[in-house]
């Protein structure tokens, strides 16, 4: 049980280094990139920015409560900008990187695999690791970057609306202890974070995709894990990017 | 020429289940070799461990130098592009139409030019008969277009070693027939060697130089097709007479019991005659197989290590065509 837990591990950690390596191997797949980069990002545009909206309301809301409470109301935009770009934001694009681009990866691969596709690849010679996962890490990564950006704008777009129409706070106020309180490395962590999710979401999406169990069935169940994981390593992964951050870049308020 | 392809003590086991051991044979260049065996002993297994897609624990399978079990991934991929694999359904992409699959393997290797890829991959749908068809999609045609496109897929890098995964299944016999021919034909112009996996006696009859057979674990034999064919071996003989009686089960094989039972009971099958029928020909207007002299020379070689059986039947064979070999000339002036 747990031997076979490590070596799960250890083949997905493989997979992950034989992709670092394939990624600046020639003939890079132009081609097939730039389909599954439009493809991703089609199934995760709408749904990005349709989820973003109300999390950042949310978060404003929440703050504002908190921070008319505590008196310090004029501190409402930054604090919830904070909260909406360096978390929300890189989760939000997690959750759909893995829930909508990771799942059809990982069906995609894995259909290919039970009908020996892979296999027939293979043996002409051909990488399925340089031919397929490279370009669709690739575009999950740079989705991930580019949805990042764009959810934190709507997010905070949202948190401001809903500030200053709904909780009467004042335009100036809220954008103002923006730059009192955030800084540009928000912004930069927050995009590495979205960049990182981004690589995780293929490769795990990949590796269970390569490696369904038995027929049809097993390509769904793949499906079903690789959701999982991918959800289980993200928020890991952030606490750890989250909790390095905080320590070695100083707080501007400070 | 086509590439020898040696096997050395060969063994794989799917986690405590032995497939086979100990699997030690040479396909002689050029040459068309069958390997025979039962459902579910381990063909299929066998053909994607010679191309390296399965890696056995023991044992090495060597093609030019490059050791297709052991050797560093890169060789390994590199070795491939010398092998045409047709698969048991032909495995083709179902995103891409046919000619896209078959144009596939010139896209990824070469350098060609748009026109060419097309001119190569248009010769040889023609030559697998599939005109008209090119633009479909996998799902849209026959499992019997689909195992001939996956062929002139394996074709088109003009490979020098050709593994076909049972081609006759989901076949009809005529469709069967054509492609054994096919397979000559194929030999006949590019000299590959080549091995087909099969459990169709028809294609076993007609088409290969070297027989071997997958029983119980074990490489039972292999050599020219003439050894098998007139093998007493209770495994081979009940295979080739597609009978019940003998060692092979419905299951896998049978308990000691049954075939002791058997063994009381009177058989009528000892006097049952195989014939060996006469290898297939090129059709008519391509070169003769270059495979035929050496092969003959080869077996001449060793002939008198082999069974008795199968030196009379060398003997009549080759006696029927003299001096000649490549011809099915008339036994017209030969003294025996």
């Amino acid at each position: 049980m747990i031997t076979g837990a490590l070596r799960q591990t250890g083949r997905l950690f493989a997979l992950a280094a034989e992709v670092s390596r394939a990624i600046f191997r020639r003939p890079f797949q132009f081609r097939e990139f730039v389909e599954q980069f439009w493809f991703i990002a089609g199934v995760t545009v709408l749904p990005a920015a349709l989820v973003s909206i109300p999390f950042g309301a949310v978060i404003a809301l929440q703050v504002g409560s908190l921070t008319q409470q505590l008196g310090a109301q004029s501190f409402t935009g930054g604090a919830s900008v904070l909260a909406v770009v360096q978390q929300a934001s890189p989760l939000i694009v997690a959750l759909l990187i893995a829930g909508a681009g990771g799942s059809a990866i990982c069906a995609d691969l894995g259909s290919r695999k039970i009908r020996e596709e892979l296999d027939a690849m293979e043996v002409m010679g051909v990488s399925p690791v340089q031919r397929l996962v490279v370009p669709r890490v690739l575009a999950t990564m740079g989705v991930a970057v580019l949805l990042n950006g764009l959810v934190s704008v709507v997010g905070t777009l949202g948190g401001y609306f809903f500030n200053v129409i709904l909780q009467d706070g004042t335009p100036g106020a809220y954008l103002s202890s923006f730059s009192a309180l955030a800084q540009l490395s928000d912004l930069y962590i927050s995009e590495l974070k979205a960049l990182v999710f981004g690589f995780i979401a293929g490769v795990v999406a990949a590796y269970r995709g390569l490696n369904p169990r038995g027929g049809p069935k097993g390509v769904g169940d793949a499906v079903n894990q690789s959701v999982v994981i991918t959800f289980l390593l993200l928020f890991f992964v952030n606490m750890v990017m989250t909790a390095i951050y905080l320590q070695i870049v100083p707080p501007k308020g400070g | 020429m086509g590439i020898e392809v040696v096997v050395e003590g060969l063994t794989k086991s799917f986690g405590k289940q032995r497939i086979w051991q100990d699997v030690t044979l040479t396909l002689p260049a050029g040459e068309v070799s069958v390997m025979l065996g039962p459902s579910g002993t381990g063909k299929t297994v066998f053909l994607k461990s010679l191309i390296g897609l399965l890696k056995p624990e023991k044992g090495r399978v060597l093609i030019n130098g490059v050791d297709m079990v052991n050797s560093p991934e890169r060789d390994v991929y590199e070795t491939r592009k010398l092998f045409g694999l047709m698969f048991q359904d032909g495995a083709l992409f179902g995103s891409m139409s046919l000619f896209d699959n078959i144009a596939f393997p010139l896209r990824e290797h070469t350098r060609k030019k748009e026109s060419e890829i097309r001119r190569i991959v248009m010769e040889r749908i023609e030559v697998v008969g599939l005109l008209g068809a090119e633009g479909k999609l996998p799902g849209e045609i026959s499992g019997g277009m689909r195992k001939r496109a996956g062929l002139a897929r394996a074709l088109v890098l003009d490979p020098q070693i050709i593994l076909c995964d049972e081609p006759d299944s989901g076949l009809d016999p005529v469709r069967t027939a054509y492609l054994s021919q096919l397979l000559i034909d194929l030999n006949a112009q590019i000299d590959a060697t080549m091995l087909i996996v099969t459990h169709n006696l028809d294609i076993a009859a007609t088409v290969p130089d070297n027989m071997g057979m997958l029983f119980r674990r074990e490489l039972v034999t292999f050599g020219p097709r003439e050894v098998l064919l007139t093998s007493e071996e209770p495994v081979v003989a009940q295979f080739l007479d597609g009978r019940r009686e003998g060692p092979i089960g419905m299951s896998e094989e049978k308990d000691a019991a049954t075939l002791a039972a058997e063994a009381g009971a009177a058989l009528s099958t000892e006097a049952r005659l195989r014939r060996i029928v006469p290898q297939l020909e090129p059709s008519p207007g391509l070169p003769p197989r270059q495979a035929v002299t050496r092969r003959r020379q080869r077996v001449m070689s060793m002939i008198d290590r082999l069974p008795p059986a199968a030196r009379s039947a060398i003997r009549e064979t080759y006696a029927a065509s003299p001096e000649a070999p490549t011809l099915p000339m008339p036994a017209a002036g030969s003294g025996t």
